[in-house]
């Protein structure tokens, strides 16, 4: 396919990697990425109906709740998902006018929305439905990793950080460059076992996700399954006299 | 995905167009062309036409219209910049056809290019609106061949039903049975292409599932919420939205409306002489075909859709 141009690797390439042992799922990042992109100098984020029974809006971030395996073995995952700047983006080849791009400098994928003819057509060539259409402005919008704000030398340097990693109560998002072999993502995704999404369409997403560790219980060294009935025989219950004698 | 209703009537009104235009341009390199220019000139004027409808109506799919321009400037990588460039480049060949039709330059050394650069702008046209599909690898239902192959064939199909309606409408009988035969056989081979990618896409398993898309590996993956209640963009344009019955209902319509009905009506008219079947076959065969570009959007399943799953 002629869209598979000749990949040249980037120095830098900005990321997020996501811990999914520490997401609650309180959709901070969610409602911070709203606050901080509907505020920058490109224009609000379309909110209908915020009141009425149909609200909807663009969001670059979404925290999804997804359940894995069956009782009593159940987990609840909360799962964010942005934009994951692909090092391979099959979103950028195909825009028409070029407002899609990847930036050489740090990776990051950007729509020119000056440019955007409001097509679509990157939306669909998206897997993960990264891409939202912004009903007002008419143009395709996504996760721009705060790029109005990372490099802002007015803020601290603590600061330079994207707003849904600034938000985080647990610390599950981190941000950095996952080139740099020394960088706390390249670690975090090194040591435990970061991955990325759908694998199998090739598109080397630079956004990882660390996995989920179940923790056992140091209590007890019996792993079997957990019965009530069982557990509640284990509990001192007061005996029936006493019981008796409290009346 | 969810069809939408600018791209339905841009594709199949230009896919006559580009079939029309075929046909007459084979006709003249054939020897079997209308014999008045004057019906030769009203038929490309029809094609011209179409094909101006049908960029209209591609111009409403667009956010930003006055911006359509810059779309002309990816043509190295885009499937759709090479659709925006060669379009117009067809319109002006049929429209540069038609006007030296009409003053009556048919036989004029350049004009004999004329239906070569026709077939050639049309075919280029079907593989650029094709690829535009094929090319996203991940929509599995369209990442094939048969994407492209079956925009040339119903293309091909409805411009020689509207061949052999045009030709009875202005008394081209030999002309309008020719189209008439054509368009029996090309039918009959587009329902036979269409069928093996209804099959194919039958066939199909998903490669992405909620395990590789969250990258959990459990047995049991399910959503609990997609993260908003009142739906988003992405809740909108990747699925029909349309009930099981009224999907089901759009498969049958269009086997029956798109093949079938004009097939039975074009074989009836060949038989009996009465290339006049076309002006009946027409209008129909363009409902299947509206229903057949519905179904095809309808039946691709974007992986996006394993993120977007339940409300809660």
């Amino acid at each position: 396919m002629s869209q598979a141009e000749v990949q040249e690797t980037l120095a830098k390439q900005l990321a997020l990697v996501i811990d999914l042992n520490v997401c609650v799922g309180c959709h901070a990042c969610v409602t911070s990425c709203k606050e901080w992109n509907t505020s920058g100098a490109a224009g609000p984020l379309a909110d209908l109906n915020a009141y009425d029974e149909q609200p909807t809006g663009t969001f670059f971030n979404r925290v999804q709740t997804f359940e894995a395996d069956s009782f009593p073995n159940t987990q609840t995952i909360h799962f964010p998902k942005s934009c994951l700047h692909c090092e391979d983006p099959p979103c950028v080849p195909v825009c028409p006018t070029g407002a899609s791009y990847k930036r050489k400098s740090d990776g990051i994928v950007l729509v020119d929305y000056d440019k955007c003819i409001g097509c679509k057509y990157c939306s669909w060539a998206c897997p993960y439905g990264a891409r939202e259409f912004d009903e007002e402005r008419k143009v395709m919008t996504k996760c721009t990793l705060c790029v109005d704000r990372i490099y802002d030398e007015s803020l601290a340097p603590h600061d330079r950080k994207p707003a849904c990693v600034k938000a985080c109560p647990t610390g599950a998002r981190l941000f950095g460059d996952v080139k740099d072999p020394d960088s706390d993502v390249s670690k975090a995704i090194r040591e435990r076992g970061g991955y990325q999404l759908m694998p199998e369409w090739e598109t080397q997403p630079s956004n990882h996700y660390l996995p989920r560790k179940i923790t056992t219980s140091a209590c007890g060294s019996s792993q079997d399954e957990f019965r009530l009935g069982d557990f509640l025989r284990t509990k001192s219950v007061p005996s029936a006299t006493a019981e008796e004698g409290t009346r | 995905m969810k069809p939408a209703f600018s791209i339905i009537l841009f594709t199949t009104v230009a896919g006559a167009a580009q079939g029309l235009a075929c046909v007459l341009a084979v006709a003249s390199l054939a020897g079997f062309a209308p014999q008045q220019a004057s019906s030769i000139a009203m038929m490309l004027w029809v094609a011209t036409a179409m094909l101006l409808v049908s960029l209209v109506a591609s111009f409403f799919h667009l956010g930003h219209p006055m911006r359509a321009w810059r779309a002309a400037l990816m043509w190295r990588t885009s499937w759709m910049s090479r659709e925006v460039i060669v379009l117009p480049a067809f319109i002006a060949i049929t429209a540069g056809w038609a006007v030296a039709a009409s003053l009556g330059v048919l036989d004029a050394g350049w004009a004999q290019l004329l239906p070569w650069a026709a077939i050639v702008g049309a075919l280029l046209l079907w593989l650029c609106t094709g690829m535009i599909y094929a090319c996203l690898r991940f929509v599995q239902e369209w990442a094939h061949p048969l994407t492209v192959i079956n925009y040339v064939m119903l293309g091909l199909s409805s411009g020689l039903v509207t061949a052999t309606a045009l030709g009875a409408l202005a008394g081209e009988a030999a002309f309008a049975s020719h189209a008439g035969a054509g368009a029996i056989i090309i039918t009959a081979l587009a329902w036979f292409t269409r069928g093996l990618s209804l099959r194919r896409n039958a066939r199909l398993k998903p490669k992405s599932t909620t395990q590789s898309a969250t990258g959990i590996q459990a047995a049991r993956m399910v959503q609990k919420s997609m993260g908003m209640t009142g739906g988003s963009f992405n809740t909108r344009e990747f699925f029909h939205g349309a009930s099981q019955r009224v999907y089901r209902n759009a498969k049958r319509i269009f086997l029956m409306l798109a093949f079938a009905v004009p097939l039975s009506i074009l074989a009836v008219g060949c038989l009996t002489g009465a290339p006049a079947a076309g002006l009946l076959a027409f209008p129909l065969q363009l409902l299947g075909l509206v229903a057949e570009r519905w179904f095809f959007f309808a039946q691709a399943r974007h992986p996006q859709n394993i993120y977007y799953q339940m409300v809660s």
